[in-house]
């Protein structure tokens, strides 16, 4: 929505505030498309067995399209097996975490607003973290979803609690609904440390594993699942987008201009649910995403959700994918859990946008 | 009495309240005589123990500017906020066609009513276009909504700053971004809570004029006013309020006299005649 920008340069006063530069989104979406492309081959191909993004390519080309020459059966399986589950669903994730924040951001109006606000993070810790210290240690099939599935029903169930408490379909609007996530947020972050401090010394390496997120364990199973789960989320959340435009101007003028705030409001918080549960289960918490990278978005191409939200889900993927390479690549063959990377790389980046924007408001 | 059924199908509630207005005539809605577009029935609000409304009779329709007004905390935005369907009477009725306002589905609702509220907070960095763009929302998009959005824009006085960020707007400049967004939304029924507050002499003349003639283009318009000359000079009729009750009605000579602006304001005023117009000026004494 640019074409009126043009008009401007009247306004003798504040100059420089005249027009606001943004990239328009048939730009911003194939190149941050593309570099996303380049960051997954490059994510593949990196680790204790380094291979060229050729090599990642070729093994792709003849995997699953069924072209060209086999490829040797270490990297086929170092490909196939070890890496491309991970990196693709550490992509899925970020474009879940990233929407889902973007998306609360707009209906909390709160720059703060991350998916942590309506539980789904708290939820599901305390449901992974119970699954693992208080179930004796699981074996075979168990170890691949006990835990994912303890975490995804925590994760619902507090946003439920939440939810049923806060009433936000009722007139009481959304400040109450965030205190009382916040209430319940603490609850069962003390739930989880309880948990944490009575784990031994085994349970409690996985808790904290777990804890900062972790992308070691995805296989094409589990992608399996979670793919089609977080596909339908984004495409839900952008059929949103103009709704949650007039969101950002608060409950009544919302409903002044025709929207349904209750209703939507429903949508958008079942959705990202959904989105962060999935996320969660599979990835565990990986923190920062959802706050910081819609707040990139808006700075680069401007708040309107159509832009925001297919933007934010490109770039929440990207810097999974760069974290999670980086994660195995600093110490190997250890890995540092995922989330501390995310908020190293977020940080920096977030500050230097917000210290050297105009506007500091959102 | 033949058009009682007719009547009775669009607007069920009618009851017998204004019966003996001509029941004559097509009952569309809007047209003078008939079901009026906004009908107030001892409408009464009430919340934590305050009433901040009761017993108000109002009804308007189409083809006037009415001018609300009162002292502080007197119900005029309470009675508009009922009129936006924001919120129930707790008694009586507020009615949009014949329908509870709060009974009526958002879309069709912002189809036929617009409202520009008194606080507008903006968090996000929208340009002034794409704020004054939202006004279309309720609507299907349609091949005219750029050139009716650049129309908008134009008649708020905001086409200079379509581009800017609005989070960097002045007070002034964001309510006539907002005024504009009022206007996209087309709207039959336009109910604007001070509009004028933090406008500049200029634009407060431009924006009361579009007001007027949004009335004569045969809308509803419904302003909340503290400037009584203000409102002497561009409503058809004035509402007075004063503790939750409306204590006056009718054209603005009737309702501005000395007497019942020192009863109701608490302060002495002269309420002079214009010298070209004719309405009262209202000055403070």
């Amino acid at each position: 929505m640019t074409a009126a920008e043009d008009t401007a340069g009247s306004a003798p006063r504040r100059a420089a505030l005249e027009r606001t530069r943004r990239l328009p989104l048939a730009i911003g979406l194939p190149i941050s498309g593309a570099v996303l492309v380049v960051a997954i081959v490059v994510s593949i191909g990196t680790g204790p067995i380094q291979l060229s993004p050729s090599t990642v390519l070729g093994v792709i080309w003849h995997e699953i399209l069924g072209q060209g020459a086999a490829r040797p059966a270490l990297e086929t399986t170092v490909v196939m097996d070890l890496r491309m589950p991970r990196v693709l669903f550490g992509a899925l994730s970020g474009a879940a975490l990233a929407v889902s924040g973007a998306a609360l951001q707009s209906l909390f109006r709160n720059p703060l607003a991350d998916p942590g606000i309506i539980g789904v993070s708290g939820g599901a810790s305390t449901g992974a973290v119970a699954a693992i210290v208080l179930l004796p240690p699981l074996t075979g099939a168990a170890v691949a979803w006990v835990v994912p599935a303890a975490a995804f029903a925590g994760g619902i169930l507090a946003t439920t609690l939440i939810y049923a408490l806060a009433r936000p379909g009722m007139d009481s609007g959304t400040a109450r609904l965030l205190l009382v996530g916040i209430a319940i947020g603490s609850a069962f972050a003390a739930i989880t440390g309880f948990l944490t401090f009575a784990a031994d010394d085994d349970d409690l390496q996985t808790v904290v594993f777990w804890q900062m997120g972790s992308l070691g364990d995805l296989d094409w199973m589990k992608l399996a699942i979670g793919t089609p789960v977080i596909l339908v989320g984004v495409v839900i959340m952008i059929l949103l987008s103009r709704r949650l435009d007039l969101l950002t101007l608060g409950d009544r003028q919302a409903h002044h201009l025709g929207l349904d705030v209750s209703t939507t409001r429903k949508i958008v918080i079942g959705t990202t649910a959904l989105l962060t549960g999935t996320s969660v289960a599979f990835a565990g918490t990986i923190g920062f995403i959802g706050l910081v990278v819609p707040h990139i978005v808006r700075l680069i191409c401007g708040p309107a959700h159509r832009g925001v939200l297919p933007m934010s889900a490109v770039i929440g993927a990207l810097l999974i994918v760069v974290a999670d390479t980086l994660s195995r690549t600093v110490a190997p063959p250890a890995e540092v859990p995922i989330g501390l990377f995310t908020a190293i790389m977020g940080a920096p980046f977030f500050l230097m946008l917000v210290l050297r924007s105009r506007t500091v408001r959102l | 009495m033949s058009a009682q059924t007719g009547a009775r199908v669009g607007a069920a509630a009618a009851d017998g309240l204004t019966a003996g207005t001509e029941a004559a005539g097509a009952p569309a809605p809007g047209t003078t005589g008939a079901e009026p577009w906004i009908r107030v029935e001892r409408a009464g609000f009430a919340i934590g123990g305050a009433v901040l409304l009761q017993d108000v009779e109002f009804s308007a329709s189409g083809g006037e500017l009415v001018a609300l007004v009162g002292p502080n905390g007197a119900g005029k935005s309470t009675l508009l906020s009922l009129l936006s369907g924001d919120q129930r009477p707790t008694s009586g009725r507020v009615l949009l066609d014949g329908r509870p306002t709060a009974d009526w589905p958002a879309k069709a609702l912002a189809r036929r009513r617009s409202v520009m509220t008194q606080h507008h907070s903006q968090a996000f960095s929208f340009t002034v276009h794409e704020a004054a763009a939202m006004g279309r929302a309720p609507h299907p998009v349609g091949p005219d909504d750029d050139a009716l959005i650049e129309r908008c824009l134009r008649e708020a006085d905001v086409d200079a700053l379509a581009g800017r960020d609005v989070t960097t707007l002045s007070g002034g400049e964001l309510a006539r971004t907002v005024f504009a967004r009022v206007l996209a939304q087309d709207a039959q029924v336009v109910l604007l809570d001070e509009p004028t507050a933090a406008l500049d002499l200029h634009h407060q003349e431009v924006l009361m004029a579009r007001a007027r003639e949004l009335a004569q283009e045969g809308r509803c318009v419904l302003v909340v006013l503290h400037d009584l000359t203000l409102a002497a000079r561009c409503s058809d009729r004035i509402a007075m309020f004063d503790g939750g009750r409306l204590v006056a009605l009718g054209p603005p000579e009737d309702v501005l006299t000395p007497d019942r602006i020192r009863e109701v304001y608490r302060h002495e005023v002269a309420v002079l005649e214009h010298p070209t117009s004719g309405r009262p000026l209202v000055v403070p004494l």
